[in-house]
């Protein structure tokens, strides 16, 4: 056990936990539905997926280096650029935000065994589907999909989804990458009206750990509406030199700092790394400088 | 019986033109995944293989190493058992043109079969090899700088300026010649029915783009290439789907593949021509580790297009030297 790193221990723990709570009330009885519509419950990391994150603050994420710098290069300008507007939230992100999800199962109609459990996803009108036939997943030279390749499976009243054939995205959404040689593993569980939903981020490329995320769903029981996410791309800055990329040089970022100081926390804890993930953490901030705070700084 | 037409016949026959024409073949896997309308993709056979299928024929981009073409050709043969009649070279190197010569002896070498006066012969029954005339010129040696390759892989039909078209199998095919990118020869083939791009080695989403100093290429070719790419893609929804794009390696991509992968060919850019400015030599460039985040992805260590590599031939390129 002492071998374990952090994550698995809280991996150990958290999950069996999660799936023991699901179980105890299983017996020999039919399957679960998620079938509805979900509205997402913001109570959970609320300022991160509402107004969305501070500019610098990785708090909390198991990136590695290179997912530091790249995170540190990137500029929200570069969401005026046209074929960056309608980019979608990959599929282990696009949870988090305001959204609402319509889900239905597809009976094979002679058998009336599930062939795939669909979400229509109302942010970016994104439909997904997660197949349950058993099916394979493609050649590693299938085109890759905002909401990639998932297969599911139930263990017990829990649906576990794995989803490979990501594009690339974010882990945040102020600019720490997630690559598209990343997996996701989740888990749907539903206690009545409530539904949870966990995400677990397998990134070989930019993440050191699994990175292990939560959000809760309640069944609405009225048509919520807003089903629809029309976006046409337009010219938003006239005098652009055609193919610039916005993005800041290595060391010249201005605003990388300004979480640190508005929270009063250590520069070097808003570079996130995985030990900034544990509670543990909190006795070496007790080490670190803290920034001077600044005008308007949050109390 | 023309030499042609027996390896027709073994075509036929055999399921791959094999067993006429001594072709070589591996063992070696070669996937093929449908892409979109009448376009396939070959892969696994030394650079992507982009095919075209329909009522009039086989039109393939690239030839791919040449001890794969055997399992190219079987491969091929699971799509249609019509003829190969275009090939297109999207740039010159051997993982790309390897197995040109090997589909000229199967189906035909419009340099070494006689179609003028020949009753019962003509061009269609040829396999013409279309590329940008730097590729003629890199491959026959024109201007002395590489050894030459036989005759028979040669490209029969070559064009300069801008573009080139081509109508096959009910779509237009669509060749626009990318200037100093990978090298001096790059072509990238629209099939504008189908609504596919084969892109060659301006996109491969297996490491960093290879930049051919010695062959004319650039960085800023490579990202004007990129840039090109999209002016021609269009996403069906939300950035995604839409027309499809075959790599020079690795997987089918979409716009927003191509968009994410010329953002990190132009930040580098940025990166290493800032620390140009700053006066920095090639060491120190490479010290500063320009390209540190996307190393985990597109960085190689050990094999013929490392890192290293990169950053040097980007260095030069910037700078003007070769």
């Amino acid at each position: 056990m002492s071998r374990l790193r952090p994550v698995e221990k809280v991996t150990l723990w958290l999950v069996p936990g999660l799936l023991w709570a699901a179980l105890a009330g299983f017996s020999a009885r039919a399957q679960v539905l998620l079938s509805g519509d979900w509205q997402t419950l913001m109570h959970e990391d609320q300022p991160e997926r509402a107004q969305g994150p501070d500019l610098g603050d990785y708090l909390g994420i198991p990136i590695n280096d290179a997912a530091r710098l790249r995170a540190e290069s990137w500029d929200a300008s570069r969401l005026t650029l046209q074929e960056h507007q309608c980019r979608v939230h990959v599929a282990p992100y696009i949870y988090r935000g305001p959204l609402q999800v319509r889900i239905w199962e597809e009976k094979d109609p002679e058998t009336q065994q599930a062939i795939a459990i669909k979400n229509y996803i109302s942010t970016y009108e994104q439909t997904r589907t997660i197949w349950m036939d058993g099916r394979p997943h493609p050649s590693a030279y299938a085109p890759h999909r905002f909401m990639g390749f998932s297969t599911g499976k139930w263990e017990g009243d829990v649906l576990t989804v794995e989803t490979t054939h990501l594009k690339q995205g974010w882990l945040r959404r102020n600019g720490p990458p997630e690559s598209d040689q990343t997996t996701l593993t989740e888990h749907f569980i539903r206690h009545g009206q409530y539904l949870t939903h966990v995400t677990i981020i397998h990134d070989p490329v930019y993440l050191t750990e699994p990175l292990i995320r939560t959000e809760n769903f309640v069944m609405a029981a009225r048509d919520p509406g807003n089903w629809l996410w029309p976006c046409e791309y337009v010219v938003e800055i006239t005098n652009r030199p055609k193919g610039e990329v916005p993005n800041y040089l290595p060391g010249e970022n201005p605003f990388l700092t300004e979480f640190a100081a508005r929270w009063g926390i250590p520069v070097e804890a808003t570079r996130g790394g995985a030990e900034t993930m544990y509670p543990e953490y909190r006795l070496k901030l007790k080490t670190l400088a803290k920034p001077p705070s600044k005008p308007g700084a949050a109390k | 019986m023309t030499r042609i037409a027996i390896a027709w016949l073994g075509v036929a026959a055999a399921g791959a033109a094999s067993a006429q024409t001594n072709l070589n073949s591996s063992s070696a896997e070669v996937q093929v995944l449908p892409v979109q309308g009448n376009v396939y993709l070959l892969a696994g056979a030394g650079g992507n293989i982009t095919v075209q299928a329909g009522q009039s024929g086989i039109l393939v981009v690239d030839t791919g190493s040449p001890e794969m073409t055997g399992t190219i050709l079987a491969a091929i043969r699971k799509l249609s058992d019509k003829p190969v009649r275009y090939i297109i070279n999207t740039q010159v190197d051997a993982d790309h043109t390897g197995g040109n010569e090997n589909f000229a002896k199967a189906f035909g070498s419009a340099t070494t079969v006689s179609v003028v006066n020949t009753p019962g012969s003509s061009a269609s029954q040829t396999v013409q090899i279309f590329a940008h005339d730097n590729v003629l010129a890199r491959m026959s040696a024109r201007n002395g700088t590489q050894p030459a390759r036989p005759d028979t892989a040669w490209p029969t039909e070559t064009y300069i300026g801008d573009a080139k078209e081509l109508y096959f199998n009910g779509e237009a095919v669509l060749m626009y010649h990318m200037p100093a990118a990978h090298t001096d020869g790059d072509t990238i083939v629209h099939f504008r029915g189908s609504d596919v791009v084969s892109a060659g080695d301006l996109l491969d989403m297996t490491h960093y783009p290879i930049i051919d100093l010695q062959r004319g290429g650039s960085l800023q070719g490579v990202i004007d290439g990129l840039n090109r790419i999209l002016d021609i893609a269009v996403p069906a929804h939300h950035e995604e789907g839409g027309t499809y794009v075959i790599p020079g390696h690795g997987r089918i991509c979409d716009e927003f593949d191509v968009v994410e992968y010329r953002d990190m060919v132009t930040i580098i850019r940025d990166r290493i021509q800032a620390l140009i400015k700053k006066g920095m030599t090639l060491e120190q460039v490479r010290a500063a580790r320009p390209t540190g985040d996307y190393d985990p992805e597109y960085g190689v260590g050990s094999s013929a297009w490392t890192t290293d590599r990169f950053v040097e031939a980007a260095y030069r390129s910037l700078v003007g030297k070769r």
